[in-house]
Order: C-alpha cells, then sequence, then structure tokens
C-alpha cells in the first residue's frame, strides 16, 4: 500500500492503493465517482475512458502508481452543470438506450473535440471505434457528436 | 369509446391517503381486460397495484413497475399513465416501482412490457384523472359531465382548479365503476417524442446501475467457477489470495470459490492468486461434437412433427427439383456491457437484494427457496441496468450473492470479471437448419424444415410465416442434450431462425426465377385469402410491412454500385421488413445503410422507438457477421473482446426506420428488428460478393467488414 495524492476534477485527493491497482477502481471503489463504468478489464470496449491532462485514456489499464500529477477528469467532472456541448447534444438527440457505455462515449468525443473541433463523419468514427456500445446506437452517437461540433 | 370497468369489487379498488406535506397518493387495486384480440396472456384479467402520488404543487410522481434494461419502459410506460391522468409530461416525475407482489408482469423479456400493460396503466391514469374532476365537481357543486381537463387542472367554463389543490380534497372520495379512455387522436403525450427519464443522470455518470451500489462496510465478491462445462472443484488452495492487501475472506460453496475484498480490485487479484485443482473427468462437450449430433438430426425425421399441412414428403417426391440448404449457427455469449453483478445481505431471517434483475419475482423466489426462507422477508431493489438481452432472466448471480452473503455473514456485492461474464453465461444455443422446397412446374408445391439445437427443443415457429402459403408444408425440430447453461438471447429461436428462413427464400426466389419480394407476397397471398390450417399472424400486416421496405428502400430499382438484400419477419406480436445496401470498397463488402419498414400498432413514444429498432438491426448485423463462440473440452474458447468480436461504430450500417401509421394497440420494440437484419444482410452480400452465406459468423477473424 502507498499514499497517493491525486487531481481529479480539479479537486486534490488522497489515496491509500496498491501501486498496482488501476485508475478505474481508485475512482469507484475508493473515490466513490461511479460514473467511470467497469467494461473489459483490458482497454478493448471504452466504457472506463476518462481523460489524463486532456487525453482520452482507458482507466482500467492505467495503474495509479502512473498518474502521479496529471490532470485527472471524469464524466463527472466534464461540466458543473450538465452543460457540455456533448451533454447537450446527448439530450437532444436521446442517445441511450441502457446507457451503461455512454459516459465513456462522451468522455472519449469530448477529447475529440478538445483536438479538432470540426470532425468529418471519418474521423469521428475512426476517434470512436474504441468504444463499444452493446445496444447500437451508434447511429445515435455520431449525430449528436456532429450536432456538438456543429455547436462549437 | 373505450368504457373499462374499474372494477368487480369496488370497495378495494381505490384507496387514497393524505400525503405528509399535503397533496395525495392514490393506491390502485383494480381488473382490467386487455383487448380481445390480445391472444396471449390467455386469461388475462390483471390484477395491479400503481401508485401515484398528486403533490399539492401539482407535480405527479408515477412510479414505474417493469425493470429497465434499456429498452426505455421506464419513460414508455408512465406515459401511458400520464396520458390519461391529462398531465403535463415536463411535471412527471419518474421512480422505479419496488418489487410488489400486487404487479402482474414485472419482468423484461419477449417484447412485452408495452403491450400487456397498454389498458392497465392507461386505466390508472383515467381513474385518477376521474378522481380530480369528481373532487372539482363537488367543490364547485356542478355535475361532473359539465367538467373537462387539461394539463393537469379541472375545468369549470373560465374556472379552473389544479390537481395540486384537489388532491388533498380528493380522499374518500369516490369514483363510479366506469371509465372512459382516450381516443388516440386526442392523445398529446403518447405518439410524442419524450426523453428518456434517467437521461441526465446518465450523461453526468450519476450511480444508477446495480454495479454502483454501496452500502457503508460491504465486501466485494469475486468468484472462480469451474473452467468447463462438466468440470467439479477437488480441491484449492487460497495461501497466496489470502496474502493480498485488501482481502478479507474466501469461502467455498459447490465448486466455486468466493474471494471477498474491500475493493473490487483487491479481490480480482485476490482470485487470480487461487490455485485450484479441478476434476475433469465429467462430461466435457465440444463444438465439432455438437455439430455432428445437430447434423445426424437433421438428417432424420423428428419424432412427431411440429407441424405438418398436406403432405410435403410426396410433393417432394413427385417434385421436378428439390431445392435444399442448410444453414447454422454457433452459441453466443450475451455480453451486456454491465457485466453480471448482483448486492446481497443475509442478516437473520431478513434478505436485501440489490441490483440488475430482468425477473426479479422469480429470482426473489428462488433466492428464498436456497435460504429457506419466506419471500416476505426478503427485498429486493431494481436498479437500472447496464444491457440485458436475456442474460438478467437468470439470476444466478444473485443466487450466489445471496449464499456468500449468508456464508461469509457480511454484505457482499459479486462481480463478475468480463472473463467471468463471457465464460459462466447462458449461451444462445448453437443451431442449424435444413430447408427443401418442391418445386414443380415452376411453382412452389412443398416445403420441409428441419430443426435441431442445443439443449432444448423449441427450434420453430410452425404457426408462423409460412404457414397457410403453403399446400404441403412440413415442421420438424430436434435437440441434443447437453450441460453447457443456454437460454433465452435476444428475440430467443428467431434470432437464428429468421436469419436462416429469409436466406433461404432469397436463395429460392432466384432457383424459381421469381423477384425475392414478390415471392414472399404470393406466399402471403395464399395465407391471407385461403389459408392452408390455422396461422398464428396477419399476412395481411406482413404484406404491408413488406410494401413498406421495398418502397422506401428502392426494391427493384437500379442504384449504380449498390446490391440490396431483402427480409422479413413477424415476432413478439409485431412486423418488420428490411432492405440492406451493400458497396463494395477495395474489393471488401460494406452494409452502408439498412431501411426498416415496422408495424407495431400505435408508436408511444418515436424517438425512442427509433432508437430500440436501429440498435436490433446493427445488433442483428453485428452477431451475424462476427458472433463466434465455441467449445472444447466443455471451455469456451472465447473471454474477452480481444477474442471475441462485436460490431463497432465503424461497421454499424446507417439505418432509416419508416412505421406503419396505425391505430392498433401498441406492440413491443425491444427485439423485433433483431430476427430480419442478418438475413437482409446477407442477402445483400451474396448479391455484391457472389458468395451466399451458410454459417455464422459470416466475417471470420479479423477480416475487413465495413
Amino acid at each position: 500500500m502507498a499514499t497517493y495524492q491525486l487531481t481529479i476534477n480539479g479537486k486534490q485527493q488522497t489515496v491509500e492503493a496498491d501501486a498496482d491497482t488501476p485508475m478505474l477502481w481508485v475512482l469507484r471503489d475508493h473515490l466513490d465517482l461511479k460514473g467511470t463504468k467497469f467494461g473489459c478489464g483490458i482497454a478493448q470496449c471504452g466504457a472506463c475512458t476518462i481523460h489524463m491532462d486532456g487525453n482520452a485514456v482507458r482507466s482500467c489499464s492505467i495503474p495509479v502508481s502512473a498518474v502521479s500529477n496529471a490532470e485527472i477528469t471524469t464524466i463527472e467532472g466534464l461540466s458543473k452543470k450538465a452543460d457540455h456541448v456533448l451533454q447537450k447534444a446527448w439530450v437532444e438527440h436521446d442517445v441511450p438506450q441502457c446507457g451503461y457505455c455512454q459516459a465513456g462515449q462522451i468522455m472519449n468525443a469530448a477529447a475529440l473535440l478538445q483536438r479538432n473541433s470540426s470532425p468529418s463523419m471519418d474521423e469521428i468514427e475512426t476517434a470512436m471505434n474504441g468504444n463499444l456500445c452493446r445496444c447500437g446506437t451508434y447511429n445515435k452517437i455520431k449525430a449528436a457528436i456532429s450536432s456538438a461540433a456543429s455547436n462549437l | 369509446m373505450t368504457v373499462i370497468k374499474t372494477k368487480v369489487d369496488r370497495r378495494s379498488f381505490l384507496k387514497t391517503s393524505a400525503l405528509a406535506g399535503g397533496g395525495l397518493m392514490i393506491g390502485f387495486n383494480w381488473a382490467c381486460s386487455p383487448s380481445a384480440e390480445v391472444k396471449d396472456p390467455a386469461s388475462a384479467w390483471f390484477d395491479i397495484n400503481a401508485y401515484l402520488t398528486i403533490a399539492d404543487n401539482g407535480e405527479v410522481t408515477i412510479m414505474s413497475p417493469n425493470p429497465e434494461i434499456g429498452q426505455n419502459v421506464k419513460t414508455s410506460m408512465p406515459m401511458l399513465v400520464a396520458e390519461e391522468l391529462d398531465v403535463d409530461w415536463k411535471d412527471v416525475i419518474v421512480k422505479q416501482a419496488p418489487l410488489d407482489n400486487a404487479f402482474p408482469r414485472q419482468v423484461a423479456g419477449g417484447s412485452q412490457s408495452i403491450r400487456s400493460s397498454w389498458k392497465s396503466m392507461r386505466m390508472a391514469g383515467a381513474t385518477a384523472r376521474r378522481l380530480m374532476i369528481e373532487t372539482a365537481a363537488k367543490e364547485w357543486a356542478v355535475d361532473v359531465n359539465s367538467l373537462t381537463t387539461k394539463g393537469g387542472y379541472v375545468l369549470n367554463g373560465n374556472k379552473k382548479l389544479s390537481y395540486g389543490e384537489l388532491a388533498s380534497k380528493a380522499v374518500g372520495i369516490e369514483i363510479p365503476e366506469e371509465v372512459t379512455l382516450k381516443e388516440p387522436k386526442d392523445f398529446t403525450i403518447i405518439g410524442k417524442s419524450q426523453k428518456n427519464v434517467d437521461l441526465d443522470e446518465i450523461i453526468t455518470g450519476k450511480p444508477v446501475f446495480g454495479i454502483d451500489y454501496k452500502q457503508e462496510g460491504m465486501q466485494y465478491a469475486v468468484v472462480l467457477r469451474p473452467p468447463a462445462f462438466g468440470a467439479k472443484l477437488k480441491s484449492f488452495d487460497d495461501t497466496e489470495a489470502r496474502k493480498v492487501n485488501g482481502v478479507t475472506d474466501v469461502i467455498q460453496f459447490g465448486d466455486k470459490v468466493a474471494v471477498l475484498g474491500n475493493n473490487t480490485w483487491a479481490a480480482m487479484k485476490g482470485k487470480k492468486a487461487l490455485v485450484a485443482d479441478w476434476d475433469m473427468s465429467g462430461r466435457l462437450e465440444d463444438t465439432p461434437y455438437h455439430d455432428s449430433e445437430m447434423n445426424k438430426l437433421l438428417n432424420k425425421r423428428a419424432e412427431r412433427p411440429s407441424r405438418s399441412d398436406g403432405d410435403a414428403l410426396k410433393a417432394m417426391a413427385s417434385a421436378d427439383k428439390v431445392f435444399e440448404k442448410t444453414y447454422e449457427a454457433p452459441f453466443l455469449p450475451h455480453n451486456t456491457m454491465e457485466p453480471m453483478n448482483f448486492f446481497a445481505d443475509v442478516t437473520g431471517d431478513k434478505v436485501k437484494l440489490v441490483g440488475p434483475i430482468q425477473t426479479p419475482a422469480g429470482t426473489r423466489g428462488q433466492i428464498a427457496r436456497l435460504l429457506e426462507k419466506s419471500p416476505d422477508d426478503i427485498t429486493l431493489e431494481m436498479t437500472r441496468m447496464g444491457g440485458g438481452f436475456g442474460r438478467r432472466l437468470y439470476g444466478d448471480f444473485a443466487l450466489e450473492a445471496a449464499e456468500i452473503s449468508q456464508k461469509a455473514n457480511k454484505a457482499v456485492q459479486v462481480v463478475f470479471s468480463r472473463e467471468d461474464d463471457m465464460t459462466a453465461g447462458t449461451y444462445r444455443p448453437a443451431s442449424k437448419y435444413k430447408f427443401r422446397a418442391a418445386i414443380k412446374d415452376g411453382k412452389l408445391t412443398g416445403y420441409h424444415l428441419s430443426g435441431a439445437g442445443i439443449g432444448r427443443n423449441n427450434w420453430v415457429r410452425p404457426d408462423w410465416f409460412p404457414a397457410g402459403g403453403i399446400e404441403n408444408y412440413l415442421i420438424e425440430s430436434s435437440y441434443v442434450d447437453s450441460n453447457i447453461t443456454t437460454g433465452a438471447w435476444r428475440a430467443p429461436i428467431t434470432n437464428f431462425l429468421a436469419v436462416a428462413e429469409q436466406c433461404f427464400f432469397d436463395e429460392l426466389a432466384a432457383e424459381m426465377g421469381q423477384d425475392a419480394v414478390q415471392l414472399r407476397l404470393d406466399i402471403l397471398e395464399r395465407a391471407k385469402n385461403n389459408p392452408v390450417g390455422e396461422i398464428d399472424y396477419e399476412p395481411e400486416k406482413m404484406i404491408g410491412v413488406i410494401k413498406l421496405a421495398a418502397e422506401k428502400g428502392n426494391w427493384g430499382k437500379a442504384e449504380s454500385g449498390v446490391s440490396k438484400g431483402f427480409s422479413a419477419y413477424y415476432s413478439h406480436n409485431t412486423y418488420v421488413a428490411e432492405v440492406a445496401d451493400v458497396i463494395m470498397k477495395d474489393g471488401n463488402p460494406i452494409v452502408k445503410n439498412v431501411t426498416v419498414a415496422v408495424d407495431c400498432g400505435i408508436v408511444v413514444n418515436p424517438d425512442a422507438a427509433i432508437n430500440q429498432i436501429q440498435g436490433g438491426v446493427v445488433d442483428g448485423m453485428g452477431h451475424a457477421l462476427y458472433g463466434d463462440f465455441s467449445f472444447i473440452n466443455g471451455t469456451p474458447q472465447a473471454s474477452n473482446f480481444n477474442n471475441y468480436r462485436l460490431i463497432r461504430t465503424k461497421e454499424a450500417p446507417t439505418v432509416d426506420v419508416h412505421f406503419v401509421e396505425s391505430l392498433n394497440d401498441p406492440t413491443g420494440l425491444g427485439e423485433p428488428s433483431l430476427p430480419p437484419a442478418g438475413g437482409a444482410l446477407a442477402n445483400a452480400m451474396a448479391k455484391a460478393t457472389g458468395n451466399r452465406l451458410y454459417k455464422i459468423p459470416f466475417v471470420k477473424d479479423q477480416m475487413v467488414f465495413g
């Protein structure tokens, strides 16, 4: 066990955890931030996507010891009033079915729009291909990202 | 006008009570007959206890009775109540109802939630509305027939009283024996798209799913299960597991070993550190064995046919040609995005259960038997589910949680890893279908279908299309016994039966030199006008969706570089036809778009309905393309998304949805767009590439598609 000082959603947090504990479980079990989801544990589904210094990463495969001073953002910290342009687009298009993968989809899309504010459909598909949606809401996810980009 | 009797015994019909902060709570307990057209459930007198509260500020809280797995009933069922209550949807708060014996069918399955509650949920709203009118009539001392309602108000000429004002005065007011339901033309909520009531929670990461549940002090349990179906636990060594930081206990139950930890990661690490010795001397099945057993069954007659009209075998014997094709599909895991999990806290006589389950009442009953307790001592809280697809009809994970909690004397949440989820499934069983058609003088004179699959004997739907449309018709089903756990998987049986059947009709039409759509229409005309025997579908509705899909999907019109595939299927009381457009790009087929026509009666929540239909098409095509799951020595050969392929966003087509306009009572949408999808795709791919597809997965390994 070791003590880690983390910056999560702009807040300093102290966590006691084994060095190999994935950030996913630090967020979910140690810090009660349940918005980041467990899907596969091997960075294949994207349900656990968070931002590390603005880049989308799979929190299931980032041990807490590798985070050090990086700024972590989770779905809970994406916006203060659920008013991120993507969250608004998700409401406009009523995207989710079961909803489980959606936080990861939104976090991945947010990182995309951060580096490319007017992505083509090809660029959206390439960026989002790592995020599985078992319900098959891909049509609506793509439409929501497109309309979010047009509202930037 | 639809008039519904409120209750045979009116004394127990309606209980009203004042809320502490002002306002009214209404408990209903009524019997209500659904439409006579509905054949199933047969003796349908529902006895429902629903809860509705009207606060003094006019806010209405509606308890949504059924489990939510992403089919959106938590929104659409309360919409039915709100419509008849005549309130603004923005004033409605929806809450998940608890498991309560008074509800008739707290199940998510079979696409039946809306169909089975269409009258009863509306009646709840209509009865409460009538109560508001009766109360207002008393206040104003006027005749009830002079009053109307709108948007949460009772109107009397220029005067109005809000439901909030009336609520506290309504206690004890009697309502008449009959209430009137709205005509569809007067609907203001039904038929208008309403957003998912949990949308804000989902997009901000609120803990709404089972796996998010936490109780102070609870332990996380990760379970080591036998590595193969048929294997048994001989012994295990937990020395290293107990050394893992955060591991608090190790508990054996049956052939399984649970590692408990104070966080999920600790329990997962602890499980990996267990050393177990397995007895592998039992019956260990593998895929080649299943294949050869199913092939044997397809080549012999079933003990009893599922249906026989005329004499199909004689028609084959006297045909100019017998056209025969066989199609096959593997087992499939469900792979809900939220892995199986459940919370249990067994303390003394009481049991508290929380988690994602499609069958809460049945699961509570099983746990009561397992723990030898009364169901009355067990509470079960239904959480939102990260997908169901049939996997959460089976409560094995909830039973595990209950047993571990009892043995450990602690509150526990069982969590499956993805590997646990994929290798300890209740799989869609593998199946094969052999079709034979007798062709004489250019006409279809006989039809013979043999279905065979693993674990159960229900591989055919003998009274659905093409039943009634072919003079000589023989349908058979047989099965291979197995120790692999199998069960319902979204659109059970038909999720592959439809693919096979719709591929066969496409090939048969080509063989007969006919248009694929016209062949289906010819059979349906016969079934409609002069059916051979009894049928259990409406040919007219099937013709309707076929024609609509053909029109909207430009069937029969040449589009440069586009190959079209057709498919139509009736299931779960809903009719669906699809046209898939496939193009070739760099030598690879790509499905670009799918046009879908649907007859589901009245469309309750259009945007959400489109979402279900699009999802079903993507799901059906994804599993037809990539679903690949086999066994060697009882051991599943795929375990996570690195060796099991699900359809991804690049491969998913756009899906263009068209509804048949209808005033018929609504039917379900959670499943019906899935069965026809694989057939439309295969038929289009055959045209694009020249290769017919007979075996799922259509695409092996990491081959490019899309």
